[in-house]
């Protein structure tokens, strides 16, 4: 290349792929271009017409077209089109329109090739299935975070050390001390095989056992934690500290098969995991007033940003907020249960929304209701249990955790209600669906019992799973709620673009993004009768079903994956630059790469909505 | 018959060429007038072009002196950049001291630099078979007909599209009168970098006479997308 061309040249290493490209590929691209002026509204390429070039924007703006007809997207200075028909059939697919006068530099198809063969950046930037290149973008990045590459298996040190559970209280303390560990696992060993079946810790021998004075020969089966929470040797470290901070343990046992591998405990955790959302949840544990857990609060967005920093994935995030937003809650409870004396019938906490999804943030408000037990008497029990939420509800607003607009909260009678009357709301919601009502009621569809007798909740939630799958009305009006909200097309230059080619300066990356695609996932979920409520899980739960073809699951989980880390990113960078974080992005704000695989998970969702349209008859209409 | 005002209105440029292939003894000169020259009413986007750019030591043809060319052939199709040439030559007359911050050539670059008679040959291959393209033709053409003359004792005659004349075809009443003035009105530029701006081209940060030759093809591009058409007969455009 003369040297004189320089000019050329730098233009285009400004831009994606080129930026990343050695010189002597780019001095070739250069030495091959054609330059070519054309105005406003005349055709560039038209559809199946042979695919010779590879184009550069160097100046003004084209529209690029589906087959159909319908706009794909606008693109400008420093972009590129004519990518697709030179990888496929060498027949141009997508007829491209300058909108405003254009200097394009066109790059012959041999040089295109060479470049494709040459360079894997090149090729990534330019393969032809957006869906790959998400997928490779979202891994590219939980690549660098140990946490999500690293196997449980890695933090287990030692074989795991058990008794059976005939042994007393003394002698498990002595094994323990013995082999210097906090957990002792306890075999069931009447079978043929010994089989877990509790768990005792240091914790446990101090609350149970030495706080009540417990004699030394009492056997271990009395005070040992059945039902234990374990987690497979397949599973990656950061699946064990989502574990533990969902059910609040400290240990987890991990089994291979029917064996039991090893224990993993928190601080094996905490040495990988230095934004200490964990920490913090013990913190939250250890207060002993509102005025404490007002103070901790305030490291919550620190801890937020750490795991940003540190390259969590969103499931990550949102657990570890959800996990400590859960742990507020729970405090809570035990504080006004300490204030209020025992509750006088059971109960069972729900948190709703967002956090029983494990999908909450740092800008969040409280979603939370009351399942109370059948024996509950209005007049006599009520002022109890509204004194309690309402105990739980000021003190979360102390936390941060703004009241709910929608007044979704234990406070409001509506919301505060034995398990018969709640079973009655989802009969209703389920089997006589109503458009409007559903909207309001869709929240009470992802839900989680937290506190007190948590299988009321799993009560409900039964009823959920059995009924949903099976009301179609019921479906297709969810379905249709889920399509009120829909993503943009894409960016152009500063602006949002949308799909009737209409302009917006910012849009809001939860309404248009994350909420959009939890809502569809959760039509799947109910359909395919989940119990998951994470969209995550439920994307499993679905993946496991025959409900999408090919790999829809896996983009999906990619889409929300992306946005979501976008949408974490943009908040934690406001934190730090002491702004009131919110979900409102203007393109600018945006990287390159973030601007191009945002576009690719929009595609995703807007695809994912006309299937889910079509599958569950759900209408062209979207405000019937 | 030029659309475009011009003392070579009355030229028969094809006649000129085939009676001066007779008269050049330059084999150079000669394959250059036998290449021919086009008919005046071929339509433009048939024409094969090639754009030129000078810099030169000043603005007088017999006082100043070639300090670079760059050219770029090109169609209405498409600026071949891959074909385009570059070359510092070192002038007969002292490089005037300001110039140099112009060009961004030095001293150094211009004692290195060759004669333009050592690089005759590679400069009509490229002129051979194409009609130039210029930003204010009393430079280009000038210019090169003092260099022959001085060097090969010949001139070369050529017709040439000039895109400054073309702006100052559309833009007959640019200098606004006084009373004009007063009301505000600005004169209109036909300057390259000025007159690109009109037609949405994008600036380009260096100047050298390779980038001037391609931003004046891609301003003659615009031109004619803008208020010819493809069909033009060159005839209508050619000075």
């Amino acid at each position: 290349m003369q040297a004189e061309l320089l000019d050329i040249r730098n233009h285009m290493t400004q831009y994606a792929p080129f930026d990343e490209l050695p010189d002597e590929l780019l001095d070739r691209i250069v030495a091959s271009i054609e330059v070519v002026y054309f105005r406003a509204g005349t055709q560039i390429v038209e559809l199946g017409q042979q695919a010779l070039w590879l184009h550069y924007i160097r100046s003004g703006a084209v529209e690029i077209f589906r087959r159909s007809g319908e706009l794909y997207s606008r693109v400008g200075e420093g972009e590129i089109f004519g990518q697709f028909g030179l990888l496929m059939h060498k027949k141009v697919r997508f007829p491209v329109k300058a909108i405003e006068d254009c200097l394009i530099y066109k790059i012959p198809a041999e040089v295109f090739q060479y470049l494709w063969e040459q360079d894997e950046s090149f090729a990534d930037f330019v393969e032809i299935e957006d869906r790959s290149r998400l997928r490779s973008a979202v891994s590219r990045r939980e690549k660098s975070n140990e946490l999500m590459t690293a196997k449980v298996t890695r933090l287990i040190s030692r074989e795991p050390i058990s008794a059976p559970t005939t042994v007393r209280l003394q002698e498990a303390a002595r094994i323990m001390t013995e082999n210097g560990v906090s957990a002792l696992l306890l075999m069931d060993e009447t079978g043929d095989r010994p089989r877990l079946k509790g768990i005792i810790t240091d914790r446990d021998l101090r609350t149970r056992a030495v706080t009540h004075a417990l004699a030394s020969e009492t056997p271990i089966s009395e005070i040992m934690t059945e039902g234990l929470i374990t987690i497979s040797a397949r599973s990656f470290i950061f699946e064990a500290m989502l574990t533990m901070l969902h059910n609040n343990v400290h240990h987890l046992p991990v089994i291979d098969g029917d064996e039991v591998r090893g224990v993993v405990a928190l601080s094996d955790i905490v040495k990988y995991e230095s934004q200490s959302s964990l920490f913090l949840v013990s913190h939250i544990y250890q207060q002993k007033d509102v005025k404490g857990l007002k103070k901790v609060s305030q490291d919550v967005r620190d801890s937020f940003v750490r795991m940003v920093n540190e390259d969590a994935n969103s499931h990550m995030i949102g657990s570890a907020m959800a996990g400590i937003g859960r742990s507020f809650s729970q405090k809570l409870l035990e504080l006004g249960e300490e204030k209020l004396g025992p509750p006088p019938v059971p109960y069972c906490f729900m948190a709703l929304g967002s956090m029983a999804r494990d999908e909450q943030l740092v800008v969040t408000d409280q979603d939370n209701a009351m399942i109370l037990d059948d024996s509950f008497i209005p007049e006599e029990h009520d002022d109890y249990f509204l004194a309690l939420a309402k105990f739980v509800s000021d003190g979360l607003a102390e936390c941060g955790y703004t009241y709910c607009t929608g007044d979704i909260m234990a406070t409001n009678p509506r919301w505060r209600q034995p398990l018969s009357v709640w079973k009655g709301y989802f009969t209703e919601w389920i089997d006589s669906p109503n458009a409007q009502t559903l909207l309001n009621s869709n929240i009470f569809f992802d839900l989680d019992g937290i506190h007190g007798q948590t299988d009321l909740a799993e009560q409900l939630k039964t009823l959920i799973t059995e009924k949903a799958s099976n009301s179609q009305r019921f479906l297709t009006l969810l379905a249709r709620n889920a399509l009120n909200r829909t993503p943009p097309l894409g960016f152009f230059r500063t602006f949002v673009l949308e799909e009737d080619g209409k302009h917006q300066k910012t849009f809001n990356l939860k309404r248009r993004g994350t909420a959009p695609l939890s809502d569809l996932i959760r039509v799947h979920a109910l359909a395919c009768g989940a119990r998951s409520q994470n969209s995550f899980e439920r994307l499993k739960d679905i993946a496991k079903t025959k409900l999408l073809v090919d790999d829809d699951a896996g983009n999906l989980r990619d889409a929300l994956e992306f946005i979501s880390i976008v949408r974490i990113r943009h908040q934690a960078l406001a934190i730090e630059e002491g702004r009131d974080p919110d979900n409102n992005v203007r393109p600018e704000d945006l990287s390159p790469f973030e601007r191009s695989h945002l576009k690719d998970a929009f595609q995703v969702v807007s695809n994912a909505q006309k299937f889910l349209r079509f599958r569950y008859n759900a209408g062209t209409s979207r405000n019937v | 018959m030029s659309d475009i005002k011009s003392r070579n209105n009355r030229q028969n440029w094809p006649e000129n060429y085939r009676q001066q292939a007779e008269i050049a003894t330059d084999p150079r000169i000669r394959a250059f007038y036998q290449a021919g020259c086009p008919a005046p009413e071929t339509p433009i986007q048939d024409v094969p072009l090639l754009a030129l750019d000078f810099e030169t030591t000043g603005l007088e043809a017999d006082k100043h002196s070639i300090v670079s060319i760059g050219l770029v052939p090109f169609t209405l199709e498409g600026i071949q950049l891959g074909n385009s040439w570059h070359q510092v030559v070192r002038p007969k007359l002292p490089l005037h001291q300001t110039s140099i911050t112009i060009h961004g050539i030095t001293h150094a670059e211009i004692d290195q630099a060759p004669d333009l008679e050592d690089v005759l040959d590679p400069l009509f291959q490229h002129l051979t078979g194409r009609i130039p393209v210029v930003h204010f033709r009393n430079i280009e053409r000038p210019f090169l007909n003092a260099a022959l003359q001085w060097r090969l004792k010949e001139q070369l005659r050529f017709p040439v599209i000039d895109t400054m004349a073309i702006e100052a075809h559309l833009h007959p009443h640019r200098n606004p009168s006084r009373w004009q003035q007063l009301m505000g009105k600005q004169p209109v530029s036909i300057r390259l970098p000025d007159s690109r701006t009109r037609y949405g081209l994008p600036h380009y940060a260096g100047h050298n006479a390779l980038i001037d030759a391609i931003a004046t093809a891609e301003l003659f591009q615009a031109q004619v997308l803008h208020h010819f058409s493809p069909d033009t007969p060159i005839g209508n455009l050619w000075v």
